[in-house]
Parts: C-alpha cells; sequence; structure tokens
C-alpha cells in the first residue's frame, strides 16, 4: 500500500468515524495534522523517490480489465504541489471551526479528501470521480449552513451544484473522447501514463485537437468559473459556510486547471494553439480579469469583494494555459499554490469578521486596526499577496506567466519587435491592467475596514486560545514561498519538460 | 435436472401458497411470506448450483427455449428482485394491511412468484409466442398487484389505467407480432435474422410491423411516447409493487427488446439503420421527458416515476449504440449491467419510502426532513442510493450511465449524447432535493425506528452501491460473455 492511499482514506475514515459519533473536532484536527506532517515528509523525500517516469510512490489495484480501469496512485512535482496545497487549507480550514455542528468537520474532511483523491490518482475515472465526491458536501453546506435567507441560499446551493454538475458530465464527455481517442486503437484504457505515451508517440494532427482541447477547457473551464461560466462562483464563496469558502475557492476550485496542465496539455499540447481555440481562450480569460475585475470594484461587502477577486485571478492562470509555455506553465502551477493559500487566509479572516461583527458592509466598518492589531496584519498579508506584491508567493507566479507569455508568445518562439504584436501579446498588455484592478479594490477594502477611526458599537478581538495557528501557518507560507519559490519550482523541474515544447 | 424446471418448482409453489391461503385461513401473513421467500432463495441457489453444469435440454424444450448467459442472468436477477418484493410486502405490511379488503396480503405474496415464473420463461424465450405468453402472465398477474389495496383510492385509479393501457399495449403487440410474422414469415428470432439479412422481405410491410412491435414494448418498458400511465400507476400503487414495475417489469421488458433488436439489426439486416434510427431518437427523448415533469414533483415516490422513464432511457440508448465495442459488453450486455446496478438504489430508494410509512410520515419531499438527526444510518444509505441513481461517480450507477455515454461517443450519437447529458444534469437536481431535505434539521423529536431485518437488508443494498461503485469487476466479467443473439441458440 502507497503512502499514497493512505493519504487520500483518512480524511474519508475520519469523516465516517464522526458520522459514527466520535468527537468531531478531535478527530478532524487529529487527521489533518496526521496529514499534514505526512504530506510535508513525502514532499521532502519526494526528489529522492521520483522514478523513471517522474512518478513518485506509485501503487495500482485493477479494478476493471476492458475498459481498463485501475485505482492507480502516483504523485509527479505538480501533484506533490497541489497535495500539500491541500493539506495545508484543510488544516487550517478544520482548526478555525468552533461550536459548530459535526456536518461542518465531515463536509471539510470529505472535500478535502476528494481534492487529495482527485490529486493523487492519475487514472483518469478516479481523478473525475474523486472531484466529483466533493459535490454532495459542497451543495449540503451551502444549503443548509449558507450565510445568507434560506431562499437566497437554497438558489446559490442550486445554482453552484447545477453548474458544477453539468460542467463535469460535459467534462466527462471530453474524458471519454480523449480516452477513446488515445487508447491506440486497443483496449480502451483510463490510465493517463498511458494515455500520454500514446500521445507522445503518435499525436494528433494540430488542428484536430482544437475541438478535444476546446471541449475540456469547457468542462475544467467551468469548474474553475472561466467567463462566461463563472456566475455560480461569487455568491456561493459569499454564502458558503468559512470552512467550505476556503476549501472550495483554495483547493477545490485549482482542479480544473490541474486537469488541464495535467490532461489536456500533455494529451493535445498543440490544443490551446490552435487559432480559433486560442482567440477564444483568450476572450474568455480576458473576461475573467477585465470584467469580473471591474465588478470585483463595485463590491460593497467584504465577502462578495473576496469571491470575486477570486473569480477574477483565475484569468492569469488560464494566460499561463494559453501561452504554453515552460516558464508561463510553472508559473501558473506556483500561482495556483499561492492563490490558494492567499485567499483561503483571507476568507478565514472573514469568517471570524462576520461571527463577530455581524456584518460585512464596508461603509459600516472602520478602523478595526486598533482594536485587531494581529488580524489587520494577517490580512495585509494575504491582501498583499494576492495584489501580488514582491516578497509574498503570488507575485513570483504572475511574474512568470506575463514574462512567459509575452516572451514565447510569438509562435516561432521569440519575441521578434519587427513582426509586431500578436493576439497573446495585446492579451498580456491588457491583461496587466488586472494587477491594477486587484491593487485599487484590496487597499481601497483595506482602507476602509482595518483603518480610520473605529466605529460606535462595533468591536473587532484578535482571535485567542490557539485560534492564531492556522492564520500564521498560512501567511509563513505566502512568505517562505514568496521568497524562495525554488522550494516548489525544485518539485516541478522534469515533469514538465514534454509541455515545454508544443 | 434441467433449468427450465426451476419455472415449473416455482409455479407450483405459488400455486400451493395461493390454496393454502384460500383454504387454511389460519395461516399468517408472516409465515406465507416466509414460504415464498424461502421458495424463491431456493430456486436462486438452485440456477446458481445447476447453471454450472447443466444438461442439454431435451429437444421439445429446446425448440422454443434457450439457456445462454444472458437468459440465465435475466433468471437470476427476476429471483433477485422477487425476493426483494416479497421482503418489501412484509415489510409494509403493518400499513398496506389496513388497504386490502380483508385486511390480509394473501395474493400479494403468491403473485410476485407467477409474475417471476413469467420472466424467466421470457429471459429464454426464442420466438415471439412464447415472449408473449410469458408477458402476459406477467401483466396479467400485474393487474392485481397493483389493485390489490383496494380501499385506496389512488390504488384503484391505478389500476384501472394499468389495465386499460396494458391492454391496449399488449393488442399492440399482437399487432405488430402478427405482421412481422407475415412479412418474414417466422416467429423465432433465428428466423427473422435469417429473413432481414436475405432481402426477400418485403421491406414496408416489416417495417410496419416492426414499428407496431416496438411500440408494444415501448409501453412495457415506459419509452416516450408510451410513458403517461407510469407516474400514476407508480404513485398508485403499492410501493412494493412500484418496486416489481419499476426493476421487474422494466427488465422483462428489456430482455424482450434486447432480443428483438439483436434479430433486427444484425449485420446485414435491411432495416438496421431504420431500427437503430427509431431506438436512438426514442431513447434521447425518454430521458428528457422523463426528467424534465421530474424537476417539479414534491412527492418521492412520483419522483421516482419520472426518474424511471428517464432511465429506461438511458437504457435504450445503451441498446441504440449498436457497433460500439470498446467497452468488454455487447448492448445487450451494457443494459443488463444498468439494470443490475439499477435493482439496489431502487430497492434500497423504495425501502426508505416504506420506513417513512412505517413511522407514521407521508411521501412528500417535507417527510424527509430532519431524517438526517433521527436515523443517520438510514440517511446515509438512501443517500448513497440518490447518489447512485443521479450517476455520481464511485456509486454503482455511475459506471452504467458511462458506458452509455461511452457508446454513443464512439458511434457518433451527438444529439442522443447531448440528451444524455441534459437529462443526467437534470437527475442532479431532483435527486439532490431529496438528499437536501433529508439533511435539514427539523425541529420534531419524535423517534425514527427501524426493525431490525430491515436495517440489516438497507445495509446489505447500501453496501452492494457501493462496492459495485469503485469494483464492477465481477459482474463486468459476468456479463462480459454474453454473445450477440443467434449464435447463442444451443445454450452455453
Amino acid at each position: 500500500m502507497s503512502s499514497l492511499e493512505i493519504i487520500i482514506l483518512i480524511p474519508f475514515l475520519a469523516a465516517l468515524a464522526i458520522w459514527m459519533g466520535a468527537p468531531a473536532r478531535l478527530t478532524a484536527v487529529v487527521a489533518s495534522t496526521v496529514n499534514l506532517l505526512w504530506v510535508l515528509v513525502l514532499a521532502v523525500r519526494f526528489p529522492a523517490f521520483k522514478s523513471a517516469t517522474d512518478l513518485a510512490f506509485v501503487n495500482k489495484h485493477m479494478v476493471l480489465d476492458n475498459p481498463s480501469i485501475a485505482f492507480a496512485v502516483g504523485a509527479d512535482g505538480v501533484s506533490m504541489i497541489m497535495a500539500l496545497l491541500t493539506v495545508l487549507v484543510t488544516f487550517a480550514a478544520v482548526w478555525q471551526i468552533v461550536d459548530k455542528p459535526s456536518m461542518y468537520h465531515i463536509a471539510s474532511l470529505l472535500i478535502s479528501g476528494g481534492a487529495l483523491g482527485a490529486f493523487l490518482c492519475t487514472d483518469l475515472f478516479f481523478i473525475y470521480a474523486f472531484h466529483e465526491v466533493a459535490l454532495i458536501p459542497t451543495f449540503l453546506m451551502i444549503g443548509i449552513h449558507g450565510r445568507a435567507e434560506k431562499d437566497q441560499r437554497l438558489a446559490v446551493a442550486w445554482k453552484t451544484t447545477i453548474y458544477l454538475g453539468a460542467g463535469s458530465l460535459v467534462l466527462l464527455a471530453g474524458l471519454v473522447w480523449a480516452v477513446i481517442e488515445f487508447s491506440g486503437g486497443g483496449k480502451l484504457t483510463f490510465d493517463l501514463v498511458a494515455l500520454r505515451a500514446q500521445a507522445a508517440m503518435s499525436p494528433l494532427p494540430a488542428t484536430a485537437q482544437g475541438p478535444l482541447f476546446f471541449l475540456l477547457l469547457v468542462g475544467f473551464g467551468t469548474l474553475v468559473s472561466l467567463f462566461p461560466f463563472h456566475s455560480w462562483a461569487a455568491p456561493a464563496y459569499a454564502t458558503a459556510p468559512t470552512p467550505v469558502a476556503m476549501l472550495h475557492s483554495g483547493v477545490l476550485k485549482k482542479f480544473g486547471l490541474y486537469g488541464l496542465f495535467r490532461i489536456a496539455l500533455p494529451l493535445l499540447p498543440a490544443g490551446a494553439q490552435v487559432p480559433w481555440v486560442q482567440q477564444a481562450l483568450l476572450i474568455m480569460l480576458l473576461g475573467n480579469i477585465l470584467v469580473v475585475g471591474l465588478v470585483t470594484l463595485h463590491q460593497k461587502r467584504l465577502d462578495d469583494m473576496l469571491a470575486n477577486s477570486s473569480v477574477m485571478h483565475m484569468g492569469y492562470l488560464f494566460l499561463g494555459l494559453a501561452a504554453g509555455t515552460e516558464i508561463a506553465v510553472k508559473g501558473a502551477i506556483l500561482l495556483m499554490f499561492a492563490h490558494g493559500i492567499s485567499i483561503a487566509l483571507l476568507f478565514a479572516i472573514c469568517g471570524r469578521m462576520r461571527n463577530q461583527l455581524g456584518t460585512l458592509a464596508m461603509a459600516k466598518l472602520g478602523g478595526i486596526g486598533s482594536h485587531a492589531p494581529f488580524l489587520t496584519v494577517v490580512f495585509a498579508f494575504g491582501a498583499f499577496a494576492s495584489i501580488g506584491l514582491p516578497g509574498l508567493a503570488n507575485f513570483a507566479g504572475e511574474v512568470m506567466i506575463f514574462m512567459g507569455a509575452f516572451a514565447n508568445g510569438n509562435p516561432s518562439s521569440t519575441f521578434i519587435p519587427a513582426q509586431g504584436l500578436t493576439s497573446l501579446h495585446w492579451t498580456v498588455i491588457l491583461a496587466l491592467w488586472g494587477v491594477v484592478i486587484s491593487a485599487v479594490y484590496m487597499l481601497r477594502g483595506y482602507r476602509a475596514i482595518f483603518q480610520g477611526t473605529p466605529q460606535t458599537g462595533l468591536f473587532m478581538s484578535d482571535p485567542g486560545s490557539g485560534q492564531w495557528l492556522p492564520l500564521v501557518l498560512l501567511a509563513a507560507v505566502l512568505l517562505a514561498v514568496g521568497c524562495f519559490p525554488s522550494l516548489l519550482l525544485d518539485l516541478i523541474q522534469a515533469p514538465l519538460a514534454p509541455i515545454a515544447t508544443p | 435436472m434441467s433449468v427450465f424446471n426451476l419455472e415449473a418448482l416455482l409455479a407450483l409453489l405459488g400455486l400451493f401458497v395461493l390454496l393454502l391461503e384460500a383454504f387454511v385461513p389460519s395461516v399468517s401473513s408472516k409465515a406465507l411470506a416466509g414460504i415464498c421467500v424461502a421458495g424463491v432463495a431456493g430456486v436462486l441457489v438452485l440456477l446458481v448450483t445447476v447453471a454450472g453444469g447443466q444438461e442439454a435440454l431435451p429437444a421439445f424444450v429446446g425448440a422454443y427455449h434457450q439457456l445462454d448467459s444472458l437468459a440465465m442472468f435475466y433468471k437470476a436477477f427476476a429471483l433477485v428482485i422477487t425476493f426483494f418484493v416479497l421482503w418489501l410486502t412484509l415489510e409494509a405490511s403493518p400499513y398496506l394491511n389496513k388497504f386490502s379488503l380483508d385486511g390480509k396480503l394473501g395474493e400479494m405474496f403468491s403473485l410476485p412468484l407467477f409474475v417471476c415464473v413469467g420472466m424467466m420463461w421470457m429471459a429464454s424465450a426464442k420466438d415471439l409466442v412464447t415472449v408473449f405468453v410469458s408477458l402476459e402472465l406477467v401483466t396479467v398477474s400485474f393487474y392485481v398487484l397493483v389493485a390489490y389495496t383496494r380501499k385506496s383510492a389512488l390504488a384503484l385509479e391505478a389500476g384501472v389505467k394499468y389495465l386499460i393501457l396494458g391492454a391496449l399495449s399488449t393488442g399492440v403487440l399482437v399487432f405488430g407480432v402478427a405482421w412481422v410474422y407475415g412479412a418474414t414469415g417466422s416467429l423465432s428470432f433465428e428466423g427473422i435474422t435469417n429473413a432481414v439479412q436475405g432481402g426477400e422481405v418485403n421491406k414496408t410491410a416489416l417495417l410496419f410491423g416492426v414499428s407496431f412491435l416496438l411500440a408494444g414494448l415501448g409501453f412495457k418498458v415506459a419509452a416516450v411516447p408510451f410513458q403517461m400511465w407510469v407516474p400514476d400507476v407508480y404513485q398508485g400503487a403499492s410501493t412494493p409493487t412500484t418496486v416489481f414495475l419499476s426493476v421487474g417489469s422494466k427488465a422483462a421488458g428489456f430482455v424482450v427488446l434486447t432480443r428483438v433488436i439483436e434479430a433486427l439489426t444484425v449485420s446485414g439486416s435491411m432495416v438496421r439503420e431504420e431500427v437503430i434510427t427509431v431506438l436512438s431518437i426514442a431513447g434521447a427523448v425518454t430521458v428528457v421527458v422523463g426528467s424534465l415533469p421530474a424537476l417539479f414533483q414534491t412527492n418521492v415516490k412520483r419522483l421516482l416515476a419520472y426518474s424511471s422513464i428517464s432511465h429506461a432511457g438511458f437504457l435504450l440508448l445503451a441498446l441504440a449504440a449498436r457497433d460500439s465495442v470498446r467497452v468488454d459488453l455487447s448492448p445487450g450486455g451494457t443494459v443488463a449491467f444498468y439494470l443490475a446496478t439499477y435493482l439496489p438504489m431502487t430497492v434500497l430508494g423504495f425501502a426508505a419510502l416504506i420506513q417513512m410509512r412505517l413511522n407514521g410520515r407521508g411521501e412528500e419531499l417535507d417527510d424527509f426532513k430532519g431524517l438526517a438527526q433521527k436515523s443517520p444510518s438510514l440517511a446515509l444509505l438512501v443517500t448513497l442510493a440518490f447518489a447512485s441513481l443521479a450517476g455520481l461517480p464511485l456509486t454503482a450507477g455511475f459506471f452504467g450511465k458511462m458506458w452509455v455515454i461511452l457508446g454513443l461517443v464512439d458511434q457518433q450519437l451527438w444529439f442522443a449524447l447531448a440528451c444524455a447529458v441534459i437529462g443526467a444534469a437534470a437527475g442532479f437536481y431532483y435527486y439532490f432535493r431529496v438528499i437536501l431535505a433529508m439533511f435539514t434539521p427539523e425541529e420534531s423529536t419524535e423517534p425514527f425506528r427501524m426493525g431490525v431485518l430491515a436495517r440489516a437488508v438497507c445495509m446489505v443494498l447500501g453496501l452492494t452501491i457501493a462496492v459495485l461503485g469503485v469494483y464492477p469487476k465481477p459482474l463486468q466479467t459476468l456479463l462480459a460473455k454474453v454473445p450477440a443473439a443467434g449464435t447463442s441458440a444451443s445454450g452455453h
């Protein structure tokens, strides 16, 4: 039995134990701590364990012979990073649940287990299946424990579930198509490693990659809130209970991008470069950055603003996909990690503020910095990271994406000024304005909430009794990765090599 | 002992129970149920043991009876669903009693045995006359079963509707059989196969007959546009009978449909294209038409009736993807696989409805509120069943849907694929509504009681769903051997 299998199982077993009556908080905290430490150890030892196929900790149990489906686990650098993100956010999310029904713990653990399974399996069937597992807990938590009035939160829960359900069915059709296409005429196989080997050996002609890539883009994209399939995300995060908002926006949403980078791109390396697909992708990602960015500017409440900003930042990640070069893709993976940590940190603080203050309308808040200096500093870490301040993790990722996309945007692989600007270059230029937009809304929000004179009747205290721990942990990770991005980038040296030559 | 004796054995047992109930009034329902359940279980054991090393059939039976693996599978399927229906009837008897004329449920235990005999015989049919006779045995028994709880007005309404439409569909079916016989000169599937390959047949007459044949069978499996009877009948009939209709009757219709379609779409057949077109359109429309009304139901039983129509659509689409050989299953095998996964989740869903009634609750969505607080284990199992009905991965229901989608992608039936996706997405909504209701907290403090036996059976059903969702290999291997009809006339 591989360590990875145990890591995937632990959250599910813990959830089952709580359902059967085990003490909720203790079980959940122990399970998430064990997972956190274990994944950390694996990540440290990962370079030593890597095999020739760049997968480590591989194990496989056949489930079906024809078509060949196996419960196969294995980690490459990207999965390791995503697993790290998952356990970090899970730990923080579970730790900050206090005095809530045990369903909070169960749902958090199930979402976490689903995400770990999706990131650590190497069989398309289980990658897909584990992601779906998280659908029911998300739905129930928003529908039952969401923060709005009953009708409103039910509407949000349904919208989210139907968007995600329909998106994953489109995705299923795309994955099945890919399986049929790349099984090489013989027995169908869902083994991603075999499919990628086949795709590398006899790739599809470039123009034929377009339709399938587009189908996968729509399927995965819906799960990542790609414009124009994004309208479920902001209300869902604003309404969801804190741990679900942290886990979904921080971790689970990254599954769609993970799938695009680990499944769509290796199988269809030229797919994103087919002109009509690329044009469509560029327009959609600009929709994320600029349209949703402007929407975010107009939000009057902190949770709405954070939720929309989370949708907006997905645009940069898609820019990395559209560029498809090694630097851009690595940057995107780094940014996936960084964004997950920073948004989880912000949602954690936001949830705490809602509990204490009872309102998140920015017009009614102010001067919290004088009551709660600790929270103010930690929030600043998250907010500045999210803007892309150098020294915090997001900066490295964003810079790599912009550089990668601009430098290698030209089809002949380097930027030649005499040949003018391609549409990718124009997109980068427009996308850069997104950084300005984020700075405007984040700083404005920060000033409105934490600075100025304290409003009468509003009091916010710093967290006591160990509640500071998850916040400090996440902020420290942001700082560490921001100063030493190579901590993570070194993990993904090899696996992305085939992507670099589209 | 030859396998076909099992049907005779079961029929005799049915007659015995019927007479016992009539002439020995002191026998309790429980005893009757016990005899029937034991009989069905015994026959199932015999079937499994006999299936290993069976003798050749005597010539006079072999002419109209075949024992290929498809037949064996559906025989076992009929026995299993009958077993569960008998258990559900026994479970529901405390409240069903009140609705029958004499306050007892005698025939509700013996009639399922006759239905089972009909289904088992039908699974082995080699010609349309045998199909018709066994189908009638099934249908006539159902006429009684549906209306058995006569003091309920809904059940009477259901009985009348089922009787009229059932009789009509039988007429349509016979009409079709007659035309097919006229066109091909044969009633056996083998003869029809040869005739449609030969090209000596008047195509117009054959198509005319085939359309009536398919319409008649469409009634039995509730395919659009012959699905109108389903919601009222399913809702009105007593819950065990509804389960039987939803699983057993549907399986019976599909085993016949599998045989008929295999005969008509054999390679080189003159009506192949037409039949496939009709199947894919009917299947696609059935999925959508079944799903959309389900979105607005507040009665869970009625909701399950509409969802059952939608599932029939998926089964038709499985048959429509004729040439998809990428999965280890023939189209008929895919149907059998789908039905085998459909059985535990449907039985579990309806068993929950019976438990609700036993606890003095209704069958409305609101009655499910707070179930997760009062009976966490039942709520968990029902969640599993409904997730499986919705086709969520890691539950049994997913594989059936995935094989259908895989076949449609492989055969490039894009319209059908789009409809299947829409239907499945709608399914997320109406099945999740029930799950949401169960997990919504409720103030009431009435306890929720469940018998030990009910708990155990539900647990077994839930485990089956979970295990098949992760490890479907045994079932797939069992069905992978299902060969195309015509090549298997001598059994295996």
